[in-house]
């Protein structure tokens, strides 16, 4: 478990992350959601004691990242692939690592087994595709076997078929008990693998919750209604505090749950084609929630 | 979810890592051979030429080379692989932070002096044996080339100590340059700084005037260390040779302090 109590890192004048309180329990996927710059990457270097907080403290179980026994048991994190020197090859600079933790030279051969490495594993690492390298990163952070994995956008590179195994292989260290905490600020990517959010902007804790919660809470609730006579169930809605916009043919009524819509049809015989109900998209409350925190606006207007 | 490890990580697992490190990059074995090479094989070489024209030499110039015979089979070498330990010495822990290793050094043992303690013993011991190994081949080449003009001993006085104190003032100068590179943190300014240092700042200190100009020239970190290497001091010496070995070592241990410190408390 991952336990953060009013977690905050300045640089200079700027807040980079600010008070974060949060909790990232076993046995699941948490995804960690936010726009480039919210300050993701600046917590999981805190968790891993490389950046030092300017207040506030970050616990694994309860203790530092820097006073664990083994670390590399406890925590495996990929941050970013390139946190390797090139010119040594895939096996022995997993090697050298795995030596700091004790760990048998037969662990280093698994996991280049496990991300599919085996082939290449003699290869300098500075000759890898940026798929290859996220792959090195990824058997660097299960060397340990480790109870805790952290992942900073693992999906950065690769190629569907990698996306598609490391979705299925966060899933799977999640069902087998481990903490897994894995930070994307694409929506649609957490929505596929996470079972909880945390979601931050400008370094500020915007909601803590399950990816159902998230949902629920920020999609706007609507009704797409087709009728015979569009023009005449409008009035009705509007009449009845709703309120009804023509959207290609079809009513889009909100502020009127469905069944009173459907009634309101039955009652004043109108025929009803279709009576759906509209979910914002994931990313549409990703965005309708961190709109007023995205660090860096894009300029160029839509034409 | 298997026990893969049975005992805390500690510093032998440290050390083990870190001599892994050392001998996975090619720029180590690269860079040890070129300094074998030019230091034995070139310096030798030069050697056998002179002593093959000894008697196209002018009686006084065969008279220097007599009265200072390690100047060209121990002062050249070291002046040459001076060059190569600094680089390397900087690049232990500097080519960590160029490419990004550090982050996942930190991460396997995110305690941070025995990273740097770990780092420092290993290269320390490295040099050590390459230091003396170089050294010790040079003297018995440069011997055995020059034995024909200048007969030269171990058995000599100061000899034996300068070839020993040549293969110590480089391993002292790699752990010099391993604190610069800790502290500077990035390859090639840290190696323009130890460079500039050993190569053009501490020659000009000798312009200072008076005693104390002669004092912070005596006292420049490897114009002390050189003494160790050299078997008779000139009279107006101010340190003899194991002082200025260890007021070298006394400017390394400074440097490894800052180093520590600074190691310790930035964000990596």
């Amino acid at each position: 478990m991952i336990e953060a109590v009013g977690l905050t890192k300045r640089y200079g004048d700027r807040v980079a992350v600010d008070q974060l309180s949060f909790t990232v329990k076993p046995g699941q996927v948490t995804g960690f959601l936010g726009p480039n710059g919210a300050g993701k990457s600046t917590t999981m270097r805190m968790i891993l004691g490389l950046d030092a907080p300017t207040s506030g403290r970050v616990t694994i179980d309860g203790r530092p990242f820097a006073r664990l026994d083994n670390p590399m048991l406890e925590v495996g994190a990929l941050l970013d692939a390139k946190a390797i020197h090139g010119g040594r090859s895939a096996y022995h600079h997993l090697l050298c690592l795995a030596q700091t933790n004790n760990l048998p030279r037969r662990r280093v051969d698994e996991v280049l087994d496990i991300v599919g490495l085996t082939a290449v594993a003699r290869k300098r690492s500075k000759g890898f595709s940026l798929g290859m390298g996220q792959r090195l990163g990824i058997a660097t952070a299960l060397l340990g076997d480790p109870r805790i994995l952290m992942f900073d956008e693992p999906v950065n590179g690769l190629d569907p078929e990698g996306i598609l195994w490391i979705r299925n292989l966060m899933k799977s260290l999640a069902a087998e008990g481990r903490t897994v905490f894995v930070s994307s600020h694409l929506m649609s990517e957490m929505a596929l693998t996470a079972d909880h959010l945390l979601v931050i902007g400008r370094g500020r804790m915007i909601a803590d919750c399950t990816v159902k919660e998230f949902i629920e809470r920020n999609s706007v609730l609507a009704t797409r209604v087709r009728t015979s006579d569009a023009a005449a169930l409008a009035a009705l809605v509007r009449t009845a505090g709703g309120t009804a916009i023509d959207e290609d043919g079809a009513l889009v009524v909100t502020d009127l749950p469905m069944h009173h819509i459907g009634d309101l049809a039955f009652d004043h015989g109108l025929r009803l084609h279709e009576l759906a109900p509209v979910q914002a998209s994931l990313e549409q409350a990703f965005m309708e929630l961190t709109k007023d925190s995205v660090e860096y606006h894009g300029t160029l207007e839509p034409r | 979810m298997t026990t893969l490890a049975t005992r805390r990580a500690g510093f032998d697992g440290l050390l083990r890592s870190e001599w892994t490190k050392l001998r996975t990059v090619r720029s180590t074995t690269w860079s040890l051979a070129a300094m074998a090479a030019i230091s034995v094989g070139l310096m030798s070489f030069i050697g056998w030429v002179i002593m093959r024209q000894w008697s196209s030499l002018s009686s006084e110039d065969q008279a220097l080379m007599a009265a200072e015979p390690l100047q060209i089979i121990i002062d050249q070498p070291v002046f040459i692989s001076q060059l190569i330990v600094a680089v390397l010495g900087v690049m232990v822990v500097s080519a960590e932070y160029t490419t990004g290793m550090i982050r996942s050094t930190l991460q396997a043992q995110p305690r941070r002096l025995q990273v740097l303690f770990a780092k420092v013993a290993v290269f320390a011991v490295l040099m050590f044996a390459v230091g003396e190994l170089l050294s010790f081949t040079a003297f018995f080449a440069g011997r055995w080339v020059m034995s024909d003009h200048i007969p030269v001993d171990l058995t000599d006085p100061g000899i034996a100590r300068s070839v020993f104190g040549a293969g110590l003032f480089l391993t002292v100068l790699g752990l010099f340059s391993l604190a610069f590179g800790a502290i500077v943190r990035h390859t090639a300014g840290a190696i323009t700084g130890v460079l500039g240092l050993i190569l053009i700042v501490s020659n000009l200190t000798v312009l200072l005037p008076g005693s104390w100009g002669a004092h912070v020239h005596a006292w420049m970190p490897t114009n002390a260390g050189q003494l160790a290497f050299k078997p008779t001091l000139p009279p107006d010496a101010l340190l003899t040779q194991w002082q200025g070995l260890a007021v070298f070592s006394g400017w390394t241990a400074l440097l490894l302090a800052v180093a520590a410190y600074l190691f310790k408390t930035r964000d990596a």
